[in-house]
C-alpha cells in the first residue's frame, strides 16, 4: 500500500524504531524564541549538555518585543530580561539569532520561510504551536513544549508517537473576497477544536493547489486550532518557485527538486480520516465566540445557544456570548469594532498587507476605531515600505508598527482594554488572549480592512 | 523527575470545556525565565471571580483537577503544566486533552488521565457532594478509584514506565547517540543549514 505525504516524511527521519517505544525522529530545523527557551538552556547547563547542532538552529525575538521605539531598551524589565536571556544563551551556545533591529527579526514562522530555510520534506519544530505554518512547504512541522526544546537542543531528535493522518479535501474555486483564512476558519468550524486531535492534516484539492505559498501558510498555520499538531500541503511548482532565490535556497537546486518532487501522497495510500469542503460555497468567515471553532459566515447571525443540542457545546456557547457581550440573533455585520489588528504568523506576510492596503487606498478608517498594522517581520516591513504600503496605511489613519507577535497574544504593550472588541487577522479568540477582558473576532485581512473602513464587521463586498 | 506511581488526594471540579492554555496561564505571566513561580498566573483571569472553583475553600486542598473536554487547547506553552504543578496539582482528569498539552504534561510528570465524559460527570457530582472524597490515581494498575468506583484508564506502556521510573527523556535518547551519528551521515547534503549565515 502507498504512503501519505506525512508518512513518507516520517519514514525518512526515523533514527530508531523499536516495538513498544516511540519512534526517535531526526529534526532538520529547530526555531527558537525568547519565551519557551530559557528553561531549556538552563536544563542544558544543569546537566552539562551541549547544543548538538547549532547549525540547524535559529533564534529570533518575537513574542514579547515592543513594536514601537525598538531602538530604545525594552521598557518592561521582565520582558527585557527574557530577551536578554535569549541573547546570552545564543551567544553561549553559538546559535544564530536575529534580534530587534535586524532585518531578519520577526515572527519566527515568517522568518523561516523568508530565509528559505523552510523546505519540503523537512522535520521542523519550535516551542510554539503555530509551527504547523511551515507545513505549507510539504514539511512535517509542529509545536513542542520547553522540555522538548531542551531535548532537541541536546540531541537534534525527539521521541514521538506516530500520528494518524487526515485528508481535508477542498475542491472548487473561491469566490472573490474569500481567502485562505476563510477556508481554515470554515474547516475549524466544521470539525471543531478537537476534530484534528491526534492527526496530521494534509490539505488537498484544487482550491489548495490554486493558493499562493503565503495563503497556504495561513491554512497550515491554524491546524492547531482544529486540534492537529501539524498540517501540510504537498510541494509543487508554486513551492519550488517560492524557495528559489531565497538566501538559504539549496545551491544544488535541481538535486533538491528531484528529492522534493516525489513528496506527495500515493494514489493508493489510505488516510485514517477524510473531510471534504466545497470552496465555491465558502463566504468570508468570522468567529463570534471564544474558541476558533465558534465561527460563521459573516452574513449570519449570532447563534442562539438554546438551539444547540449538544449540552457541552451549548454551555460553551452560553459562556461565550456572555464574555463577548453579544445577544443571540444579532446580525454579525452590525457588531461595532474598536480595534482592527492586521498582523501575526497567520496573516502578517506581504500578500496580507498588500490585500488590505488595496482596500484602504485613498480612504480613511472609521473614526470610532484604531487600526494596528504589524508586519510579520522586519523584512516584510521593508518590502512593504518599498512598495509604499506604509503610506497607504498611515494615510488611511492606521498605525504602522515594527515586527513581532504583538496583539495576537497580548504579551507586549499592544493589548486590548477590558471590554474592547477587535477584528483580528490572528489565530485565537480565546478569552483575554489579546488583553485581559478583550473580545476578539477572527477575520481575514480583507474583512479586517473593510471593517476598518465601516466600523462594523464587514466584507469588501459591503463597501 | 519525581517518580509517579500512585497519588491520593481530593478533587477540584472545573466544569468547563475547551480550557485553553491562555486561560490556564495568560501570556503576560510567561515572562519568567525559571520553571517555578507560575502559580500566581494559574487561571489568573477566572480567579478574579469570587465564585470560581479555586476560590472555594471547600476545594482549596484539591490536588486532582477534574475538567471538561478539550483541556489544554491552544499554545504549546509548557508554563501551563508548570503553573498547575506549582499550584499543587498532581493529576488532571478530562475526557479529552489537546495533544501538545498532554505531551508536555507527561514529560513533566503531571499525570493527565482520560476518562469518559459520563465518568467525568459522575466524578464532578461526587466531589461536589463531598469535597473530601478521596480519589486515588494509580498509574501502576491504571485505575482511578474513589468511593466504590474503580475506573480503568489508558496510557501507553512506555510513558507509564518512564513516569513510574521518573526517567529523563533526554538521558534515554543520549544512549542512542551512535544511531543519531549514523543517521546524520545519510542526510542529503542540500538540506539547509542556518550557519554559516547567507543573506
Amino acid at each position: 500500500m502507498g504512503k501519505t505525504l506525512a508518512e513518507k516524511i516520517w519514514a525518512e527521519h526515523v533514527v530508531r524504531q523499536v516495538e513498544g517505544e516511540p519512534d526517535l525522529l531526526y529534526i532538520d530545523l529547530h526555531l527558537i524564541h525568547e519565551v519557551t527557551s530559557p528553561q531549556a538552556f538552563d536544563g542544558l547547563r544543569l546537566t552539562n549538555r551541549k547544543v548538538r547542532r547549532a547549525d540547524l538552529t535559529i533564534a529570533t525575538e518575537d513574542h514579547n518585543v515592543p513594536t514601537l521605539n525598538i531602538d530604545k531598551p525594552i521598557a518592561d524589565p521582565v520582558s527585557k530580561l527574557q530577551v536578554d536571556t535569549l541573547r546570552a544563551n545564543c551567544k553561549e551556545f553559538g546559535i544564530r539569532i536575529h534580534s530587534l533591529g535586524d532585518k531578519d527579526q520577526g515572527v519566527v514562522h515568517v522568518v523561516g520561510p523568508q530565509l528559505g530555510i523552510t523546505q519540503p520534506g523537512m522535520t521542523i519544530v519550535c516551542g510554539d504551536s503555530h509551527t504547523s505554518t511551515h507545513g505549507a512547504f510539504g514539511a512535517l512541522a509542529f509545536g513542542i513544549g520547553t522540555s522538548e526544546v531542551e531535548h532537541v537542543l541536546a540531541t537534534q531528535t525527539l521521541p514521538l508517537q506516530r500520528p494518524k493522518t487526515m485528508a481535508i479535501n477542498i475542491e472548487g474555486s473561491l469566490k472573490p473576497g474569500v481567502t485562505s483564512k476563510d477556508i481554515i476558519l470554515a474547516v475549524i468550524a466544521k470539525i471543531g477544536t478537537g476534530g484534528g486531535q491526534g492527526y496530521v492534516i494534509e490539505y488537498r484539492g484544487s482550491a489548495i493547489r490554486a493558493l499562493s505559498m503565503e495563503s497556504r501558510m495561513t491554512v497550515c498555520n491554524m491546524s492547531i486550532e482544529a486540534g492537529a499538531r501539524a498540517g501540510l500541503i504537498a510541494p509543487d511548482q508554486t513551492t519550488f518557485d517560492y524557495i528559489k532565490g531565497k538566501p538559504h535556497a539549496p545551491e544544488d537546486f535541481d538535486a533538491a527538486v528531484a528529492y522534493w518532487s516525489p513528496l506527495f501522497t500515493d494514489k493508493d495510500a489510505q488516510f485514517d480520516a477524510e473531510v471534504s469542503l466545497d470552496a465555491s460555497e465558502l463566504e468570508p468567515f468570522v468567529t463570534w465566540g471564544t474558541n476558533p471553532g465558534q465561527g460563521l459566515p459573516l452574513s449570519g447571525k449570532v447563534p442562539n445557544p438554546a438551539e444547540i443540542t449538544d449540552t457541552e457545546a451549548r454551555s460553551a456557547a452560553e459562556r461565550a456570548l456572555v464574555y463577548m457581550g453579544l445577544e443571540a440573533g444579532t446580525s454579525l455585520k452590525s457588531i461595532a469594532i474598536d480595534t482592527v489588528f492586521l498582523g501575526s504568523c497567520t496573516n502578517g506576510r506581504i500578500e496580507d498587507l498588500r490585500a488590505a492596503a488595496e482596500i484602504l487606498k485613498g480612504k480613511k478608517i472609521a473614526s470610532t476605531l484604531r487600526m494596528l498594522v504589524v508586519p510579520g517581520s522586519a523584512r516584510v516591513r521593508l518590502e512593504a515600505e518599498a512598495e509604499g504600503l506604509d503610506k497607504t496605511f498611515i494615510d488611511a489613519g492606521a498605525e504602522w508598527r515594527n515586527a513581532g507577535c504583538s496583539m495576537c497574544l497580548g504579551m507586549n504593550p499592544d493589548q486590548l482594554a477590558v471590554g474592547e472588541r477587535s477584528a483580528s487577522t490572528s489565530n485565537r479568540n480565546f478569552e483575554g488572549r489579546q488583553g485581559k477582558g478583550g473580545r476578539t473576532h477572527l477575520v481575514s485581512p480583507l474583512v479586517a480592512a473593510a471593517t476598518a473602513l465601516r466600523g462594523t464587521l464587514s466584507s469588501p463586498a459591503d463597501l | 523527575m519525581e517518580k509517579f506511581i500512585k497519588h491520593t488526594g481530593t478533587g477540584t471540579p472545573l466544569r468547563r470545556s475547551n480550557v485553553d492554555t491562555d486561560q490556564i496561564i495568560p501570556a503576560v505571566y510567561l515572562k519568567r525565565v525559571t520553571r517555578s513561580g507560575f502559580e500566581d498566573g494559574l487561571f489568573a483571569a477566572w480567579r478574579n471571580d469570587p465564585d470560581f472553583v479555586l476560590n472555594n475553600d471547600a476545594f482549596k486542598k484539591g490536588t486532582i483537577l477534574v475538567a471538561g473536554a478539550d483541556f489544554g487547547t491552544g499554545s504549546s506553552r509548557e508554563h501551563a503544566v508548570w503553573a498547575l504543578q506549582n499550584y499543587g496539582f498532581k493529576v488532571v482528569i478530562s475526557s479529552r486533552f489537546a495533544d501538545i498539552f498532554r505531551g508536555n504534561s507527561l514529560k513533566g510528570g503531571l499525570l493527565t488521565v482520560i476518562l469518559d465524559i459520563a465518568e467525568v460527570e459522575a466524578l464532578w457530582a461526587a466531589i461536589e457532594a463531598d469535597p473530601n472524597t478521596a480519589i486515588t490515581v494509580d498509574l501502576e494498575s491504571r485505575r482511578v478509584n474513589y468511593g466504590d468506583k474503580s475506573l480503568p484508564f489508558d496510557i501507553d506502556d512506555y510513558t507509564r514506565w518512564r513516569l513510574m521510573e521518573g526517567l529523563d527523556d533526554i538521558g534515554l535518547t543520549m544512549k542512542q547517540t551512535d544511531s543519531i551519528d549514523s543517521f546524520e551521515k545519510t542526510r542529503p547534503t542540500f538540506k539547509p543549514k542556518t550557519l554559516p549565515i547567507r543573506s
